[in-house]
């Protein structure tokens, strides 16, 4: 590990501003992303600002009835919370199919989603990774690629994000508000908060380098029932292979609405908002989740080793609306 | 290799004498190979960097040494220590308290499982500057060997270990665990996330203590003992 000056701040403010006047400073929340990266010097911050007296640990109901969850709440602390387990269930679901007990009581809201998008070359220093060292090249294109990716991924990368938190979030449309040195809040959608590799596959978030993460917002919660379903290697303590998030409201003869985001497939949560409208006021069936999937998948690409995923997705997607509408009239 | 047999025999030092007496044995005759494998599970050495020692810091960045106040077992530590120093390697390297042990070094194994304000974490993957005067368990603090921890004394009763080299991180992971299930966390096998109470089954164990590995899979025996010192009947 490289050697690095440390600090404990105690407000927000004293934070934001230690960010943006050192020019390799890195937070540190939980630890469990950066100190494992740091200790293989991928990671190499001259300076590390603990943000782990701050504050901002905190779940609290919103004006419109929503939940402004702080950044620095744990990962286990928001599973257990009554609120989350009760109107938004898949967030709860999400995050305790994550890691394990002790790594979500270290692990924090804005952390989880700053985890770095990354792949097992990008651990292994000794091959070329585009995102570790530009231009080096890409060693799961033609290499082990099972885990990888099959939608929006480019030449230079093909590794997933790999956060079941963040595909929660993304079906339950969440906000990201930050702050940054000169005191300046802004409010990222999920949608754009995470980007797609293109030629800048180091470049993994909107996130600007001088800005803090404060808080998640989630808008009031949705009607209908929620699910995540996790495919992995291990039932447990494993990274997803794919993952899916749903929610159905199917209170009447038909579908209220739906919405579906995916795990496991790209460099960030996957969501196509257009596929949705074909289940809402329609009748939920085999044939109509085919669409749905079919337009999910618009475009994928499978590296032959995870060529699997295609049918795993669309297999998984049957099953977490098969567990959503059991026991009701529109499933057949 | 004789450092790592000790190590083995450290982390047994809370069990009784003719317990001790035996793992000594069966670490020398089975687990030695183990250990080796895992306290040699460092990672490899950075391509760009592989002709520079990598236990001495690069010369454009000095050792950063910082006073830090470590609340360990009841007892108040006042160390300087690098900044780069895990809380793990503090605990084991500053102040010689060897029971937590290394197994991956990177959050994988739950060896190095320690109480933190009563939350089990792993020592391994945060640093102890981040933790000044913050109430620290280990396995030396459970008990003083008489009486044991219920938690150790249900791991003998049921055999719930080989080499002893995960027991450690195994019984403070339990503790924390049995505290997490009566908070009414839930977990992901969990059916029912609406109810406040949790029911604490074989399942549930399994689930729960997942973050910590055993090489040895002393599995069936260590959710028997967590089990019976939960009172869940088996
Ligand atoms: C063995 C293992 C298994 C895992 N399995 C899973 C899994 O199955 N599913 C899953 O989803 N995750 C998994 N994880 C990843 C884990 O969820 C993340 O490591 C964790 O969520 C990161 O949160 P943290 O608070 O520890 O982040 P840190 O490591 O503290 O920080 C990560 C990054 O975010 C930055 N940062 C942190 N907070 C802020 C903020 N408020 N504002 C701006 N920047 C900030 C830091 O500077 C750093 O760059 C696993 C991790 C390990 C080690
Ligand atoms: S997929 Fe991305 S992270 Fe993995 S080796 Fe290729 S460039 Fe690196
Ligand atoms: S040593 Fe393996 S989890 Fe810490
Ligand atoms: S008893 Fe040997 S690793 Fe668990």
């Amino acid at each position: 590990m490289k050697s690095f000056s440390f600090e404990q701040p105690a407000t927000v403010q004293a934070a934001a501003a230690s960010l943006a006047t050192h020019a390799d400073a890195k937070f540190i929340a939980g630890g469990t992303n950066l100190l494992d990266l740091m200790k293989l010097e991928i990671e190499a911050p001259t300076h590390l600002i603990d943000i782990n007296r701050l504050g901002l640990d905190q779940i609290e109901t919103t004006d419109d009835g929503g939940v402004r969850i702080g950044a620095m709440v744990r990962n286990s602390d928001l599973a257990a919370h009554s609120r989350i387990r009760i109107d938004y269930a898949v967030l709860s679901r999400a995050l305790l199919s994550g890691a394990s007990g002790q790594l979500r009581n270290k692990a924090t809201t804005g952390g989880n989603l700053l985890q770095r998008t990354r792949c097992y070359y990008f651990y292994d220093t000794a091959r070329p990774c585009n995102k570790r060292v530009a231009g080096s090249g890409c060693s799961a294109v033609a290499g082990f690629n099972r885990m990888h990716a099959i939608l929006g991924a480019s030449d230079q990368c093909i590794a997933v994000h790999p956060s079941d938190m963040a595909v929660a979030m993304r079906l339950l449309d969440a906000e990201v508000e930050t702050i940054n040195g000169s005191g300046v809040r802004r409010v990222i959608p999920i949608a754009e908060f995470h980007r797609l590799p293109a030629t800048t596959p180091h470049l993994e978030t909107n996130l600007r380098r001088d800005e803090m993460i404060t808080g998640v917002k989630l808008p009031a919660p949705l009607p209908g029932r929620q699910t995540y379903r996790k495919v992995r290697d291990r039932a447990s303590y494993a990274f997803a292979l794919i993952s899916v998030a749903a929610v159905i409201d199917a209170s009447g003869e038909r579908a209220q609405s739906a919405r579906i985001a995916l795990g496991g497939v790209a460099h960030k949560p996957w969501r196509v908002e257009s596929a949705e409208l074909g289940l809402s006021g329609a009748t939920i069936n085999v044939k109509s989740i085919d669409a749905v999937t079919d337009q999910l998948l618009a475009g994928a690409r499978a590296y032959s080793d995870n060529d699997f995923k295609l049918a795993l997705v669309r297999r998984t997607v049957h099953a977490a609306v098969a567990e959503i509408l059991k026991n009701s009239p529109q499933w057949k | 290799m004789i450092s790592n047999l000790n190590i083995i025999d450290e982390g047994a030092e809370f069990f009784e004498i003719s317990r001790r007496n035996m793992l000594k044995v069966s670490a020398a005759m089975f687990s030695a190979p183990l250990a080796e494998r895992v306290m040699s599970a460092s990672p490899p050495a950075p391509s760009g960097v592989r002709s520079r020692d990598l236990t001495q810091p690069a010369r454009t960045h000095p050792p950063v040494m910082l006073p830090v106040a470590l609340n360990v077992n009841g007892r108040q530590f006042d160390v300087r220590i690098d900044s780069r120093t895990t809380l793990l390697d503090a605990l084991r390297e500053t102040l010689a308290m060897k029971g937590s042990k290394k197994g991956c070094d990177h959050g994988q194994c739950g060896a190095c499982t320690v109480l933190l304000g009563g939350r089990r974490i792993n020592a391994c993957l945060t640093l102890a500057v981040m933790h000044d005067g913050e109430p620290i368990t280990t396995i030396e603090g459970l008990s003083n060997g008489n009486p044991l921890h219920p938690m150790q004394a249900a791991f003998l009763k049921h055999d719930g270990f080989q080499c002893g080299y995960c027991t450690p991180g195994q019984i403070c992971s339990a503790i924390g665990m049995l505290d997490e299930a009566q908070r009414g966390v839930p977990s992901h096998v969990t059916e029912n996330l609406s109810v406040a109470a949790v029911p604490l089954t074989q399942q549930e164990i399994r689930e729960r203590m997942s973050g910590n590995l055993c090489r040895c899979s002393a599995y069936p025996n260590i959710v028997a003992a967590i089990g019976d010192a939960a009172g869940v009947s088996p």
